[in-house]
């Protein structure tokens, strides 16, 4: 297993957001589907460590979360947020922010590519693209990293249908060239369907469902 | 041999005090009339500061009387104190911000006024360190209060872009790094814009004072020149050691943004 949950409970200052999640996440193409306020969000940062859990523990790849020395671990457990946020400046100088951070050579235009990018919008300033450039730009910025699973939340919330398929297009292709798994959080059982394998469906914090794609989603 | 040695005195009649008061007078019939509903204000704010100046007035006689240095020291301490926790209540949005404001303002105060002394600019007598402790302590508590204002703010509205960095494997100093830089800049900058202006749109407080007391311009525009510097410094020290220090209090040791207010559920 990629990620493996035991018990997992967290609690914001009062209301229980996560309760004794207990499940597995395979290498491969995941995805958490539920109603808003279901808690996915929360699990996604769970996992690379953004946020801890109050109870519970995560296992990646058979070691605690815990153990891993979280700098580390996000970049190679990449997470895209559900909306853009670059750092001032060009495409290009966030990819390569990222790319230092991670100590890997950056290969602007195929990056570029892999995220549904051209290689013009390198040297594009990220205040002047619309919010599909952006996301796919963020998309971009995460892949520079070179990392090994990618969380991805609700890449396409914000989207219109012709950029969702964009994004769509370019998340299966990184699946099949890059061999890269991902955990893509969607509220939309149509493109759990469309882009994943295994699914676990959250239902007010608790685990309504876990398994193959076909299973859980009849 | 110090640059600055004035040795001019006034005499202030009580009398004189009183008559001033007719401008307060003017100011409260100013608002009455005009409904500006500050009469109260006014009324507070002279009687305060009646009050207030005249202890500071007889907390200073005495201090210039003992002519110790340590007496001076312990004014200059319950200075950077109150300083810390005023600026603390305009720095709500920051949490824990009272021990990087207590180390921004000491450091600020004993740095300047320990290189203006090791310098030889001033003596290390009450008669300087008074006046001189109290501009710079109260620029530092103005400057970091403002710094860690812009702080609190900026980080609230920079969340989701700190926490998209703090994804890429970067840390907390690397992620709050624009954050971080603007508050300073903010905290610093109504101090190098009025030193710009200086002398043409106001004249500053010390050189005021000075002329009126009876000094000659040059001697009053060179001591006001090396106030402004030595205040420069101070404003520098305090907002730059405040925001560093502060900024860390909004994450965790796992370089995790600390949660501060209810984060929303993503929107479906």
């Amino acid at each position: 297993m990629l990620f493996e949950l035991r018990d997992v409970g967290l609690d914001r200052g009062g209301p229980t957001v996560l309760d004794s999640l207990s499940a597995g996440i395979p290498e491969g193409a995941t995805a958490i589907v539920g109603p808003s306020g279901a808690g996915k969000s929360t699990l996604l940062r769970l996992l690379n460590r953004l946020a801890e859990p109050d109870r519970g523990e995560i296992a990646y790849r058979g070691e605690p979360l815990r153990d891993y020395e979280p700098l580390a671990l996000r970049r190679e457990v990449g997470l895209v947020p559900q909306l853009p946020a670059l750092l001032e400046g060009t495409v290009e100088s966030n990819l390569r922010y990222a790319a230092e951070l991670a100590s890997e050579p950056l290969e602007l235009e195929q990056t570029l590519e892999h995220a549904g990018l051209d290689a013009s919008f390198a040297e594009r300033d990220v205040k002047k693209l619309s919010v599909g450039e952006q996301q796919r730009a963020m998309l971009a910025r995460a892949l520079a990293q070179r990392p090994r699973v990618l969380l991805l939340d609700e890449p396409t919330s914000a989207l219109d249908h012709a950029a969702r398929d964009t994004i769509e297009a370019a998340l299966r292709e990184l699946r099949s060239e890059l061999e890269i798994s991902t955990v893509l959080v969607s509220h939309d059982p149509e493109q759990a369907r469309r882009l994943s394998d295994w699914v676990l469906r959250l239902e007010g914090g608790r685990l309504a469902g876990c398994g193959p794609l076909a299973e859980v989603l009849a | 041999m110090p640059l600055a040695t004035v040795s001019t005195s006034i005499h202030i009649a009580l009398w004189q005090v009183a008559a001033s008061l007719a401008l307060v007078a003017l100011a409260a019939a100013i608002s009455f009339w005009q409904k500006a509903d500050l009469e109260r204000d006014i009324g507070i704010a002279t009687a305060r500061s009646i009050v207030q100046l005249t202890l500071v007035g007889y907390a200073i006689k005495l201090i210039f009387d003992a002519d110790t240095i340590w007496l001076v020291l312990v004014l200059l301490a319950v200075m950077v104190l109150f300083g810390a926790i005023t600026a603390r209540s305009r720095a709500k949005k920051v949490p824990s911000s009272f021990q990087p404001l207590l180390l921004a303002l000491a450091l600020a105060g004993g740095t300047t006024l320990g290189l203006v002394v090791a310098l030889g600019i001033f003596e290390p007598t009450p008669r300087y360190l008074v006046p001189v402790g109290g501009m710079v302590i109260g620029n530092a508590m103005t400057a970091s209060a403002v710094a860690l204002n812009r702080l609190g703010d900026e980080m609230a509205d920079a969340r989701a872009r700190i926490e998209a960095t703090l994804a890429l494997g970067a840390t907390a100093r690397e992620a709050a790094a624009p954050t971080v830089r603007r508050s300073l800049r903010s905290g610093m900058i109504t101090l190098v814009d009025s030193t710009k202006t200086t002398g043409l749109i106001f004249f500053p407080g010390t050189m005021v004072g000075m002329l009126l007391a009876g000094a000659s311009p040059t001697d009053a525009v060179r001591l006001q020149l090396i106030l402004l510097y030595t205040l420069l410094g101070s404003v520098s020290i305090s907002a730059l050691t405040a925001t560093l220090l502060a900024y860390r209090n909004f994450f965790t040791p796992a370089a995790q943004l600390r949660e501060l207010d209810e984060p929303a559920e993503a929107p479906a």
